[in-house]
């Protein structure tokens, strides 16, 4: 991702990095900006799906205008497809990625 | 058109349509509602937009989790489109009283359909839709392309309000 800030939000318990396989690696999901969403309606998504409080939403929100995506979620890979899932139902646009 | 807005009453989000409103979003649900029913292609921008491949770069492994994810987000979307034609006045105008979880799948279903348009109108992060509209009504002011950007503003506006008398 490079350069893209990592959202402010509870840390997910992952096991000591060199103790994980290269497969168990950590993955992410990402959403995309799009010139349709609302500004207010992803952010307000973001703290509906994520608990992120109005500020970070609206920061994490302003991170994918701004630099055209933003990683919103990491952990375990089947939990990223289900947040990319949740995000599709309120019509973002998101993608999963490993780390 | 005339842009009703949406307040909060208590534990509900009230609005009062005039006609030529709720004609359009009766008009909007039904087109997502068969976009994802009897229209559903796969080849269509629209679906695309609406259904992303979840892995962008490996098309075996997101058309797996279309496999298993599909059905049911075309489920939820068409239940949501089905929410607003369930509670728009039957007769010409009126109010629309919608509970907490009435709201929430309005919002996601104008948020649908605005997607919907926004592809078939090539809405871009550039485009000023004041422009357009204007240019669209300098060229034929009695065209499709008018009618479909100022519906396409109205949803805006609409589901700015709603999410306001959401969140009040």
């Amino acid at each position: 991702m490079g350069g893209m800030a990592a959202p402010q939000v509870a840390p997910v318990e992952t096991p000591d990095i060199d103790e994980v396989p290269v497969a168990d690696r950590a993955w992410v999901t990402i959403v995309w900006d799009d010139p349709v969403n609302l500004m207010s309606y992803v952010t307000w998504v973001f703290q509906k799906l994520f608990g992120y409080s109005k500020d970070q939403a609206e920061k994490l929100m302003l991170d994918v205008h701004h630099k055209g995506k933003a990683v919103v979620s990491s952990g375990a890979r089947e939990r990223m497809e289900h947040d990319a899932s949740q995000l599709h139902a309120y019509g973002l646009w998101a993608t999963v990625d490993q780390a | 058109m005339f842009v009703s807005m949406f307040r909060r009453h208590g534990e509900h989000c009230v609005a009062t349509f005039a006609p030529d409103e709720v004609r359009v979003l009766r008009k909007v649900a039904s087109e997502v509602v068969g976009l994802l029913s009897e229209g559903f292609d796969h080849e269509d921008p629209v679906v695309e937009r609406l259904f992303p491949d979840i892995y962008p770069d490996d098309p075996h492994n997101s058309a797996e989790f279309r496999r298993y994810t599909e059905g049911d987000l075309k489920t939820s979307k068409i239940d949501q489109a089905g929410a607003i034609l369930a509670l728009l006045p039957p007769d010409g105008d009126g109010e629309v009283r919608l509970d907490w979880d009435t709201a929430e799948a309005w919002l996601r279903a104008i948020n649908d359909a605005r997607l919907a348009m926004g592809v078939r109108l090539e809405i871009k992060a550039e485009t000023d839709l004041g422009e357009e509209l204007d240019e669209a009504v300098l060229r034929d002011p009695t065209s499709s392309r008018v009618f479909q950007l100022s519906v396409y503003a109205y949803l805006g506006y609409l589901q700015e309000s709603l999410l306001n008398a959401l969140t009040d």
